[in-house]
Parts: structure tokens; sequence; C-alpha cells
């Protein structure tokens, strides 16, 4: 059993946790300054139902006084961008999120893992998980990024290499000198991927980069771990980040991994910019980047979604969502909505979709005959503007 | 805990947007969830499954999404045991927790196919295919976990551990 640092759910998970944490028999959770619920899956309320599920954390969180509870509208946002905005990680913190992208904040070097409602509710009352050290595997890294190429498609070639459980029950750590030269949205990006690889957790080490962004963040003073010399691995996988393209996942699994410029012509009806994975400032910088002075193609149609009300903000001060309009995308408050089907975005029979969310398995975005292919947001920018699943560089 | 029941099959890689899609996600009623089970992948799954019954899959069964509703799914539908060759991380704990019975048996998954009659006795991990009488060895729960799935679940067994406290 070890003692958690933060709690997370959200308006899907948390409504069961909060019925089975009933059935505890206390009243009061461990710590209301230890659990985070964040409103973000089916919100702005998509429907009556999904108001009711919202309702009932809303309710919850003001009966308990939970202090990190973050209202539509209000420094709102998909959780796992949130978070580490807000704050609320920090190195060396055991964070546990109902929800299975919670191995993202293993960017700021804290072990998270996604577990389910009964976890969460059992958490809230006790302060406590039982947990299984995993085993781990290495990834090093070396060599910089060539230009259009991020941390999404680092993430995707990994999990072409190793598969969608090739990392089952085990921890990803990622190290070697190439960690220096990628930004936290970057790392938030890869660590947040690693359960696609069925990993328990993704790491990387607290260096300069890092610990500046929890400085910048106000978060609590760091704990900073360091792997063993002697360790013992798994496994060790060795990525030259120099030689990685823009690479894309075929549906209908993030293993089905293929370089950009080696496929033919894929017509799309559908672009999505944004989710836990990839709405980010940086990304959104990467899309508008691609997306200024040029139009999304006629029978396409682009929704760009920035993380939080603070991306959104600042992609506004920066012009970016001026660009996404004038080039004919639709720019949506944050929400988790069209990553899993739950609404701003759903496709039809038949449709294909470039996104650069996380997973594209049969019907994740709407009817089981659509497809979706999982990209970067420069690759998704240049699909938008061309039609199809494309590269940046086959813009004129 | 004695199970024996009709077998279901599936292959490798069932994920929890398949187990139950996140369109019925504005809902945590586990039966309205049990009539969405398994949809996107065999869409008459939920008329067709009887009380008792088994899944039994390849690997990674129930990658992806966190959703517990996925185990109350199945659970809610009848299923007595799922078998598969693997689960992923987190839906081999939230079955537990809400002590919905899996064995994780290569051979098993292997050697069983749907429709065969099987039963399973969780304590020593032994599976056996009635309709083939092949019998296969899982690796039994430690006996911390058995407790949990006896009790109920992690609500109740960490309610008796608090009490024992």
């Amino acid at each position: 059993m070890a003692d958690v640092d933060l709690v997370l759910g959200n308006d899907i998970t948390a409504p069961v946790a909060i019925g089975e944490f009933s059935k505890f028999g206390c009243d009061k959770v461990f710590d209301r300054t230890k659990i985070a619920l964040v409103p973000d899956h089916f919100t702005p309320n998509k429907d009556v139902k999904a108001a009711r599920q919202c309702a009932c954390m809303r309710n919850f969180a003001y009966e308990q006084d939970i202090k990190n509870y973050f209202e539509v509208g209000h420094d709102c946002g998909i959780e796992h961008a949130l978070l580490p905005e807000k704050g609320l990680v920090t190195a060396g913190d055991l964070v546990i999120g109902a929800d299975s992208h919670t191995c993202t904040y293993g960017a700021l070097g804290a072990f998270s893992t996604g577990i389910g409602s009964t976890d969460m509710a059992s958490a809230m009352a006790t302060g406590k998980i039982w947990l299984r050290v995993p085993e781990a595997i290495r990834v090093e890294l070396t060599g910089k990024f060539n230009r259009h190429v991020s941390g999404k498609d680092l993430i995707l070639h990994l999990i072409g290499m190793i598969g969608v459980d090739g990392a089952r029950y085990q921890s990803l750590e990622f190290t070697g000198s190439g960690i220096a030269a990628l930004s936290m949205d970057d790392r938030f990006t890869i660590a947040n991927m690693a359960i696609e690889a069925g990993a328990k957790n993704g790491i990387f080490p607290v260096d300069e980069t890092c610990l500046k962004y929890l400085k910048e963040h106000g978060a609590k003073e760091p704990l900073v771990h360091e792997a063993d010399v002697d360790a013992e691995y798994a496994q060790t996988i060795k990525i030259d980040l120099s030689k990685l393209k823009p690479t894309v996942a075929f549906p209908h699994l993030p293993e089905n991994t293929r370089e950009v410029d080696s496929i033919g012509e894929i017509k799309i009806d559908q672009v999505v910019i944004g989710s836990c994975t990839n709405g980010r400032i940086s990304d959104l910088k990467a899309a508008a980047e691609i997306l200024s002075g040029r139009k999304v193609a006629k029978n396409v149609r682009c929704i760009v979604i920035p993380a939080t009300q603070k991306i959104w903000l600042e992609a506004l001060e920066l012009g970016y969502l001026k660009i996404f309009a004038e080039s004919g995308c639709v720019v949506s408050t944050p929400t988790c909505g069209p990553c899993l089907g739950g609404h701003m975005g759903i496709l039809a029979k038949g449709e294909r979709a470039v996104t650069t969310t996380n997973r594209n398995f049969v019907g994740r975005m709407g009817h089981v005959e659509s497809e979706i292919y999982l990209a970067s947001p420069a690759v998704a920018a240049a699909s938008a503007v061309l039609g199809k699943v494309a590269s940046p560089d086959a813009l004129i | 805990m004695k199970i024996k029941g009709s077998v279901h099959k599936f292959n490798d890689n069932v994920d929890t947007d398949v187990i139950i899609p996140a369109r019925y996600l504005n809902t945590s009623d586990p039966k309205e969830l049990a009539t969405h089970c398994m949809e996107d992948i065999d869409a008459k799954f939920s008329t067709r499954v009887r009380v008792g019954d088994i899944i039994v899959a390849g690997k990674n069964f129930g990658c992806g999404s966190s959703r517990e509703h996925a185990p109350i799914a199945i659970k809610a539908c009848g299923v007595s045991c799922v078998i598969a060759t693997t689960f992923a991380r987190i839906f081999y704990r939230n079955a537990l927790n809400i002590a919905l019975p899996i064995l994780e048996c290569a051979e098993a998954a292997e050697n069983i196919n749907a429709g065969d009659v099987v039963s399973v006795e969780l304590a020593t991990g032994t599976i056996r295919n009635e309709t083939s009488g092949m019998t296969f060895k899982a690796e039994p729960f430690p006996p911390f976990m058995q407790e949990l799935i006896e009790v109920g679940g992690l609500i109740e067994y960490m309610k008796r551990q608090q009490a024992k406290n």
C-alpha cells in the first residue's frame, strides 16, 4: 500500500467513484486538497444524462469542499493539460487518476498512473492504493528532431516498434542525451501515450527544463529520483531523434504506424487538433504556422480545441485563433469531446479523420465504420489543407 | 468459488471502447451499460449472452481507457468469468476491484472455442473445457486478491482491513 499525493477524476469516472465512496461509510475524503475533479469529457454538458453526471461531481466537490474542482469557463480545461499548468503535480509525486492518460505527469518526474473508479473511491477515502512495482523498459533517446517532427512522431514510432501491449504492466523510462532538446510539451505528449503501449507509466528525468516548468507553474518543491546506475531493465530501446519522420497510426490500433511520406492518397473528411495529447500551446503553434495564409480544403472540417482556458487565451493573444478562423477551422472551448466520440465532431459511417488524439480504435470517434489516423499537429494541419493524410513537407 | 458456463470468444486487443462505447458513458447504470456491452464488435452480444457465460479472448484484453464501465457492463450482462491470454493493466485492476473473476491463461485461450462449456475453479486456477475434456492451469491469484474477489471487491476489502486495524 502506498500513500498518494493526488487523486484525479473526471465527469465520466468520478460519478462511479462517488457512488462507491458512499459505500465506504466515511463522511469526508482523506484530504480535500489532494483530490482533483475535472469536468472535461462531456463538457460543456452534451446532453441531459451528461449534465446529471457533471452535477453529481459538482455537488460532491461542494459538499466535500474539494479545493481543486475546475468548473467550465472558470480556469477549466482537459485534466492532463490542466493539472501541470496549475502546478498540482511535482517531481516525486505519486499521482493516481481515474483516466488512463494520467501517465502524462511522468513528464514531470512524477510516478503517475491510470486506475479505475473503485480505486479512486478507495483512495479518496483512505489516501492509499495497492500497487505492484513495475519492470522498466529503458528508452534511450539521442539526436534532435528535424523540422516538422515532434514528440507525437516519437511516441507513435515507439508504439509501432513495440506494439500496443509492448510495455504492458511496465514502466517506460525515457533517458539519454536527446531529452535535453525536448520541450515540456513534447514530453507531456510522449508520457501521455505510454498507456497506448500498455505501460503502467512513462517517466522522464528531472532536468533544468523540467525544474524551470515546475517553478514557473508554482508546483511544490520537487523530490528528484534518479535511476540507479546498475538498474536492471527488461529491455533497452535506442531511438535517434534525427532519424524520425512525420508518422501516422493507421486504423484501428496505435501500433499501425507508417511514415507519412510512404503512404498513398487517403482522402479525409475531418481533422481534430487538440486533446490531452496535443492541445497545448506549442501544438497550436505548429498547426497555426502551417495554416497561416492557407485554407482548409473545401471538403474537410477542421476542429481546433485548445486544451485549457489559459491555452485558449494564449492562442488568442498570439493570433493563432484568428489564423485558425481565417483558414476555415472551427475553434472550440476546451473539451475531450471528439477524442472519445462524445460530442463536438462525431464521424459518420465511412468518414475518415486525421486527429492529434491518442486512440484510433474501432468506433472511437463515432460510427464503427469510420476511420481514425493519429498524427502530430503539423501533420494534422497539413492534412486539413491538402484534404488527405499528408506531410507538412508536401505543402507548396 | 465454482464457475461454469458457455463461451463467447474474442480476438486480441479487445479495447474498452468496443466493450462499452463512450457514447454510452453518460450513464453508470450497470443494467443500461449491459445492453450495449461489446456492441461495436458483436452487435448482438448483449441479447445472446446468458447468465453464467464465460468470455475467452486473446492478448491485451481491455486495453485503452480506464473506464470501469467496461468490467461493470460485462459483469452486469451475467458473464461469470473472463479468461484471456493477457489483460491490459487497468482493466485487470478494475475487474478485481468489482469482483469480476478473471484469469490469464494462454493455453486455455488457444484451446477453447466459441460455444464450448468451460468450468473454472478460481482458488486453484483450474480451467476445464468440458466440451473437449482438456484441462488448463492458470496462475491462481495471490491470497489477498482472492480474498478481494471473495468479499465482493475492493471497497468491502478495504472496509474489513480498516475494521481489523
